[in-house]
Parts: C-alpha cells; sequence; structure tokens
C-alpha cells in the first residue's frame, strides 16, 4: 500500500469485514432486504450508495465545524436528500434511461441508516479525506453483502443472474429442472434476505471469534 | 475562529441560511435542467406508444429495447396515422393527444367531470393498431402502460411501466415476458361484453397458450403490483368500449 497509509487503508479494508456496515454495525438492513432479489439491482445499490456516501461523508466533514449540534440530524438529512435530488435531476436530462434504472432507488439512499450513520459516527468527527476513505469502505462493504445476497437469491429463486437463465428454463423442463429441480419461490420474498444476511453473520462470526459479543 | 456552535441564535442563522442554500441550488438545477427533461419524457412517450404496436428493436428474447430517441420523432409520425380524443363519446383528432396527462384526466373522471380519452391509431404491415394508454396503482406507487389493440378488442401487444416498484418482483412488469404474455388475449366475451384480462395465479397456463381465458400468469412474489395491472386494464379499457363498437 504504497498510496495510502496502514491507518488509511484500514478504513478502507475494516468495513469490508470485521466492521462490517450491515452484519457487524447492523446498519442498511431495509435496502439490503428490499432489492436484493436481483443481482443487478443488488450492484447498482452499491454503486449508487458508493457515490453518494463517499461524497456525503466529505460535505459533512468540511462542514464539522460548523453545523450546530442542536440540529445536526436534520443537516445531514439535508445534505444527503439535496445531493441525491441533484444527481437524480441530472441524470433525468441528460441519461434518461440510467436514471429511469435508478429512480427506485433515490427514496431508498436517502433512507438509508449507513449513509447517516456514518456521517454522525465519523464525517462529523474526521478530516475529509479520511472520511472519504471511511465512505468508500463502507459503502464497498455494503456493497459485497448486498451482491453475495442478490447471488443466492437471484439464484436460487429465479434460476438466473444478471437475468441471464444458468439452470436451464423452468417451463421447458431444461438443464437442472429435468432432473425435478424446483425455483425456490421463498428466496424472491423479502424475509429470506434476512436468512441469507444471517448466514451470512453466523459464518463471519464463527470464523473471528472476536466478533461475539457476550 | 472559535464559533459557538451551540448558542439558539446561530442555529437558528445556520438553518435559515442552509435551507436558503440548499433550496436555491434545487430550484436551480430543476429550472434549468426542465426543457431536457421535457424533452425526455416527450420522446419517452413516443417510444412506449411504439413499443406497444411492436416498433421496436427487439432482439430474440433478451430485454427490451425502444426506437433510438434520434429517430423516434420521424417513425412516430411514420407509423402513427391518427391521434384521437375521445370526449363524451365524440371522437376528435389532435396531434398533441400523446401529450394529454392521464393521472388528471382520471382525477377530472373520479370528481365527476368528463374525462377526455386519448386513442392512437397506428398503421403497420396492413394491420391496424389501436393504442390506448392506462394507469393504475401498483405495490408502491404508480404503475402504467400502453395497450394496443384491433378493432375486436383483441391485446395485439403491451408496454407496461412502472414508477417504484420492487426490483426483481413487481418491477418485473416491464419484461418482455410478462408483456409478450398478452399478445392475443381478448377482452370482449363473445357476446361483445368487456370482460378484461386478468393476472392471475395458478392458473395452470404458464406458456400462455390459451388465448380465450382471459388470464395471464402472474408473477411470482408480485400478487399487489399484478392486481393493479388486471384492474388498470379493467378500468381504463372499458371506457374505449363505445367508441370499439362504433368502428364495426
Amino acid at each position: 500500500m504504497g498510496l495510502l497509509s496502514k491507518k488509511d487503508a484500514k478504513l478502507i479494508t475494516d468495513p469490508l469485514a470485521d466492521n462490517n456496515p450491515i452484519t457487524i454495525q447492523v446498519l442498511g438492513i431495509c435496502s439490503a432486504l428490499a432489492i436484493t432479489a436481483e443481482l443487478k439491482a443488488s450492484l447498482v445499490m452499491g454503486i449508487a450508495v458508493l457515490f453518494v456516501l463517499s461524497v456525503g461523508n466529505v460535505v459533512i466533514s468540511l462542514m464539522r465545524n460548523i453545523i450546530p449540534s442542536k440540529i445536526r440530524i436534520i443537516v445531514q438529512l439535508i445534505v444527503v436528500a439535496a445531493l441525491v435530488i441533484v444527481v437524480d435531476q441530472v441524470l433525468k436530462a441528460f441519461a434518461y434511461e440510467l436514471s429511469k434504472t435508478l429512480s427506485v432507488f433515490v427514496g431508498l439512499i436517502i433512507t438509508n441508516c449507513i449513509i447517516m450513520g456514518r456521517f454522525e459516527a465519523f464525517a462529523l468527527a474526521n478530516g475529509p479525506w479520511k472520511s472519504f476513505l471511511d465512505g468508500i469502505g463502507n459503502a464497498l462493504g455494503y456493497a459485497v453483502i448486498l451482491i453475495i445476497v442478490g447471488f443466492f437469491r437471484e439464484l436460487l429463486g429465479s434460476g438466473t443472474l444478471f437475468g441471464i437463465p444458468v439452470l436451464g428454463d423452468p417451463i421447458e423442463k431444461t438443464g437442472v429442472y429435468a432432473i425435478g429441480y424446483e425455483n425456490n419461490g421463498f428466496m424472491l420474498m423479502p424475509p429470506m434476505a434476512l436468512i441469507v444476511v444471517g448466514l451470512i453473520i453466523w459464518v463471519q462470526r464463527s470464523r473471528n471469534k472476536a466478533l461475539i459479543e457476550d | 475562529m472559535a464559533v459557538n456552535t451551540d448558542k439558539n441564535s446561530y442555529t437558528i442563522i445556520f438553518a435559515v441560511a442552509m435551507v436558503l442554500v440548499v433550496g436555491s441550488l434545487l430550484a436551480f438545477t430543476a429550472s434549468s435542467l426542465r426543457p431536457n427533461i421535457d424533452e425526455n419524457k416527450r420522446m419517452e412517450k413516443q417510444q412506449n406508444i411504439l413499443y406497444a404496436m411492436g416498433v421496436n428493436e427487439n432482439e430474440g428474447t433478451g430485454d427490451i429495447a425502444f426506437i433510438g430517441t434520434d429517430k423516434v420523432a420521424e417513425q412516430f409520425s411514420k407509423y402513427i396515422t391518427k391521434q384521437l380524443v375521445i370526449e363524451n363519446g365524440v371522437a376528435k383528432e389532435d396531434d398533441k393527444a400523446y401529450l394529454i396527462d392521464i393521472k388528471k384526466e382520471q382525477a377530472k373522471g373520479k370528481n365527476g367531470g368528463t374525462r377526455r380519452l386519448p386513442l392512437f391509431v397506428g398503421e403497420k404491415d396492413g394491420k391496424t393498431f389501436y393504442i390506448a394508454p392506462i394507469r393504475g396503482k401498483g405495490l408502491w406507487d404508480a404503475i402504467w402502460g400502453y395497450v394496443a389493440l384491433d378493432k375486436d378488442m383483441v391485446v395485439q401487444g403491451t408496454f407496461f411501466d412502472h414508477a417504484g416498484e420492487t426490483p426483481g418482483l413487481g418491477a418485473n412488469i416491464k419484461q418482455r415476458y410478462f408483456m409478450d404474455d398478452f399478445y392475443g388475449e381478448r377482452l370482449l366475451t363473445e357476446a361483445g361484453v368487456f370482460k378484461g384480462i386478468s393476472v392471475a395465479k395458478g392458473n395452470n397456463d404458464p406458456k400462455n397458450e390459451i388465448k380465450d381465458d382471459y388470464e395471464v400468469d402472474a408473477l411470482a412474489g408480485a400478487t399487489i403490483t399484478g392486481d393493479g395491472v388486471s384492474a388498470m386494464i379493467k378500468k381504463d379499457l372499458k371506457l374505449y368500449l363505445p367508441y370499439f363498437k362504433t368502428l364495426k
């Protein structure tokens, strides 16, 4: 890591595993349930949050000394909402197709607790560069979990990945469907996302005992 | 520079300044981008209408593909021969009919006013299509679409879209395999009574080969969105029945 000091690099790598926003900090669960029925949606959401969280973290960090503490939550909310709306409008004007794909996520991004959580826990107390790295790290940690959950839900629920059938045709009975395999429609329901997240938490904590709380 | 950020006066001044800055930023973006956004929306409507009557760039069984934005205006005037507005049973030509806001018209109808019903007449390969817009409610937000019919009200193509249905579940009404299921389904009974099409669970016809059952196969995990689609087809297309009777 020539580019980043050891401490800075940790800001990015920590949230990927031992301080993951979803499985350890338990933030952003709502959107992890809502949009992980498809791998593509998970990926898009991951990228969108990466952008909003890293830029938002820098903005909040720059303002950290002038924000009145009594209204800091509202200020944070305004910053993230304004950011998301401006980006949404620009996309609507210049990349209409893309904005249609993203429209579902706009509301989910604003209310994503990871964003508010990182503003509150990190950006308010650290400089812009560190906050930027923290934003990237946490968004990546979030995206990794979303993609893992999306992968299993789409594969087992619809038999596809990125919308492409990988297990054969369930109606024509080809591929694995020929030997009696069926898609599990349950996987498409939001509660199954919670169960998949639970399994990830289980695996993670059984590998690293230090993460287990008493 | 030590500002006492805990003082009430500072808090109020900060809040006012923040609202002004953010408010004007948003107002500025919104108004300066408005013409571009409106233009995009206009082209999208034309693309949607053409898609329903089969003028699109679909390949194989992949995703939906619209006519490119560079040629949509030209194709729209080529294929759409007439744009009608039906008001109180009288059909008048109006080449701005596609810009009619269905949401406003529905509200007008609900409040006891007369609804203007836009209908687009298209010609392709010697066949005549009557394309009607529909609009309704999904699980989270609005859903809408365009249905292309022949003069007997048999579906010749559909396009559905949504504002915020769940990705992978309700949002799949925008997938080709769902829209294509509607092709050939009938809206009227033999006797000419309006029946509509239901998005039905467990209709034992997943390949959708039976075309006279007034049903298409539902999407897994999208019951409420599917019911919304059935409802908007039944409600909005029924209003066109008197016009279609005059075509006989």
